[in-house]
């Protein structure tokens, strides 16, 4: 088998075996599983910028909030319909990443995770601020029976878990896609060596740009999903632990692999699950995992696995 | 953490020859009749959403003791439909992603009947969508507007507990008339402080008085002093409403400026839940007045519902746990969790609930409820339920801080705090 064929047949498995469960699992874990891939696309879109640029963002949730409020604030502020509501979510956070972006990236290294990590604040505030529009710390509801897409009633189970689906697939496929083709290719020569890759005469800038944006626009689409799906924004999704979980995630399940987003996403989602049936102190467990865990597997569940096992995973 | 409370069986351990009878006795019962009892005997379970970690980790842990002792009272009793109550607890982590989890584990890995708990308002409007999604009953002790505001749905209530806009406009009569007519307020910068600067600047106008400043501070913000120069002169009384981590230094500054020559205070107890008076800096609070949802300390016209409620909650009389004096409780909001359990127990029984088909019939039923007389049910006093809002309201206790403790010095109407219906949740459907 090809490698493509083996690439292919490893991902597109993945969404079927995802489309499979939902008649498998008891309601309980379909819930955690249409979360768990809401999640999961915004650390496919964090893995773009860090696992396959190399750029190490702390303020990625101020493009899942610009997705969040771009498709909640049309919505319950001008009745905007859920379509539409989201292709301006996607537009808002592709302009706002753009935006981001350009100023950003005139830093490199340590200055490039503080001055990210600083606009995260400076939207978390905005969102504070804004009241009026964003109730601020409380957030605000969309109404039920807004959340409908093409008709399709999204509170109902069975559509919130189909649609999580098709956001996740679509996230996981151009991922795939991505960095196999030519722009994804260089990418990650920048990664490797970005001083080698401008030698070749790739314009650095513009590719880190680009990877911004696409990174972006993907945990943008991810904050308008969960809000439109689970029916509520608030400012807690714009703290630093919210721009820190995808960088966990994204660890856990391997940076620079497609499908490790969403096995650090599953892993960190049901060991804080289970660790909070156990004790108060969840965290605290989830912190010994994450310790044993980098120790053991410094480069991640999946990229241990193509370390050892599969070479030609993505 | 999920935990469970169950009655004491030890006293009702059968023999075995006990129980080969009822064995034999039930083998003789057709089969649907042995189901019928199988299924009526169950336990109702209730799922209580607890601040167990995060920023609302003291009021979680009084919401807690107070639940607990509010389900043995109720299964002392004889439970609910002659079936124990089991209280099943889920961590919210003060988090509305996580608050709205605990609600799926509620309703679709737990069982529960109903749901109840928590305070912090963005947890509840997190969790809230998802209860209606879910059709799960979900009885809020949060003492926010959201639910009456009509924001949320049919399954959220919040029968046990008064709201802030309620509170609000109930004290403004007592401010204007022996506190001052000019008041100045000084309030976080974020949609808590506004519903206090909203409702109130409305509600000091209404009593003929006028708001001579309104100083909106950051959340971020760790030093307050800055701000206190822009308290006016001329101002009778500072109505100072900041929560958070920040609170002590917010308070000690204060004294340090006025020099206990400044205008009457007025604060919201939620500063100061589950802080010993007795703290260092506190000293500046001499002579001020707090909004109190319940009188921390045990006062001279204390009830008898008060006495037994603080005796089975583990409570004295200042207001501390009774095997911990240093345990500050939470005590002006967490008898709403004792009440809530006590209401969405009748609302039970008004409605024969069997079992989630009867989830619906049970939110009739306390739509249905309106008077709630002062007693053991309600320690904290009389309430009128409002089931178009799906919001409670009752008195409002006002104290004034003397010798280190907070003495009554009013007690508002029920009436002083209703207001038109925003919102009438009957007319949705289920």
């Amino acid at each position: 088998m090809s490698v493509t064929a083996k690439t292919l047949s490893l991902h597109l498995g993945l969404i079927a075996v995802l489309f499979a469960l939902q008649f498998i699992l008891g309601p309980y874990q379909q819930g955690n599983i249409a979360r768990i891939m809401v999640l999961a696309t915004y650390a496919i879109g964090y893995n773009v910028l860090f696992g396959y640029t190399g750029l190490l963002s702390l303020g990625h949730a101020m493009f899942f909030c610009a997705g969040m409020y771009g498709l909640a604030i049309p919505m319950y502020h001008f009745s905007v319909p859920a379509e539409l509501a989201f292709l301006m979510a996607l537009a808002i956070g592709a302009g706002f990443s753009l935006l981001v972006g350009l100023l950003a990236l005139r830093t490199i290294g340590v200055a490039f995770m503080i001055v990210t990590l600083m606009f995260a604040q400076a939207v978390y505030l905005i969102i504070l601020y804004a009241a009026e529009w964003t109730r601020g710390d409380e957030g605000f509801v969309l109404v039920q029976s807004t959340r409908t897409l093409f008709g399709v009633d999204l509170t109902d189970d069975t559509a919130k878990y189909a649609a999580a689906l098709v956001l996740f697939a679509t996230a996981l496929l151009f991922t795939l896609w991505l960095v196999r083709a030519p722009t994804g290719r260089v990418l990650i020569a920048v990664r490797e060596n970005e001083d080698r890759a401008s030698l070749l005469g790739y314009d650095i800038h513009r590719h880190k740009l680009i990877a911004v944006v696409i990174s972006g626009t993907i945990s943008a689409a991810a904050g308008a999903g969960y809000a439109l799906l689970f029916g509520n924004t608030g400012s807690t999704f714009a703290t630093v632990q919210y721009s820190i979980l995808p960088l966990l995630w994204v660890l856990l399940g391997g940076a620079g692999t497609v499908l490790g987003p969403f096995l650090g996403t599953l892993f960190m989602y049901y060991l804080i699950d289970y660790a909070a049936d156990v004790t108060n102190a969840y965290m605290l467990i989830a912190g010994a995992a994450l310790v044993a865990l980098t120790l053991f597997a410094p480069t991640g569940i999946a990229g241990t696995v193509r370390k050892h096992l599969w070479r030609w995973l993505p | 953490m999920t935990k469970l409370i169950t009655p004491d069986t030890s006293l009702k351990t059968p023999t075995r020859r006990a129980a080969l009878k009822g064995l034999g006795a039930a083998a003789t019962l057709p089969l649907w009749a042995r189901y019928a009892q199988a299924q009526t005997s169950e336990p109702i379970k209730l799922g209580f959403q607890m601040h167990a970690t995060g920023i609302g980790a003291a009021y979680g842990r009084w919401y807690d003791r107070t639940s607990r002792a509010a389900v043995a009272k109720i299964n002392a009793s004889g439970g609910i439909n002659g079936r124990e109550v089991e209280l099943i607890t889920e961590d919210d982590g003060t988090d509305p992603a996580r608050g709205a989890e605990a609600l799926e584990k509620f309703a679709n890995q737990h069982g529960c009947d109903a749901a109840f708990g928590t305070l912090f308002s963005h947890v509840v409007i997190g969790s809230a969508p998802r209860a209606g999604e879910l059709k799960l009953p979900y009885y809020v002790v949060s003492e926010g507007h959201h639910v009456a505001s009509g924001i949320l749905n049919r399954y959220t209530l919040q029968p046990g507990i008064t709201d802030v806009r309620s509170q609000i406009q109930a004290m403004a009569p007592f401010v204007a008339e022996n506190l001052g007519k000019k008041v100045t307020m000084i309030y976080p910068d974020f949609a808590f402080g506004y519903d206090h600067r909203d409702y109130f600047s409305e509600a000091i106008v209404a009593q003929g008085g006028e708001m001579a400043a309104t100083i909106a501070i950051p959340p971020t913000e760790t030093s307050f002093t800055r701000y206190f120069s822009q308290i006016p002169r001329d101002t009778e009384v500072l109505y100072h409403v900041m929560v958070g981590p920040a609170v002590l230094t917010f308070v000690k500054e204060l004294g340090e400026f006025f020099g206990g020559r400044g205008p009457e205070m007025i604060g919201f107890i939620d500063s100061l839940e589950a802080v010993d008076l007795a703290s260092p800096g506190l000293e500046f609070l001499e002579g001020s007045h707090f909004w109190e949802g319940n009188p921390r300390y045990a006062q001279e016209n204390q009830s008898e519902y008060d006495v037994a409620y603080r005796a089975a909650v583990g409570v004295d009389n200042n207001g501390a746990s009774l095997t911990d004096p240093s345990d500050v409780s939470t005590y002006a909001h967490m008898f709403g969790c004792w009440e809530t359990l006590h209401i969405m127990c009748d609302a039970m029984v008004a409605s024969g609930y069997r079992g989630p088909q009867d989830r619906a019939a049970m939110i009739e039923a306390t739509e249905a409820m309106t008077t709630m007389d002062h007693s053991m049910a309600h320690p904290q006093g009389p309430k009128l339920f409002n089931g178009k809002t799906h919001q409670t309201f009752g008195q409002q206790y006002i104290t004034k801080v003397e010798d280190g403790r907070l003495n009554l010095v009013h007690t508002t109407s029920i009436e002083d705090g209703l207001y038109d219906d925003p919102v009438d949740y009957t007319t949705q459907s289920f």
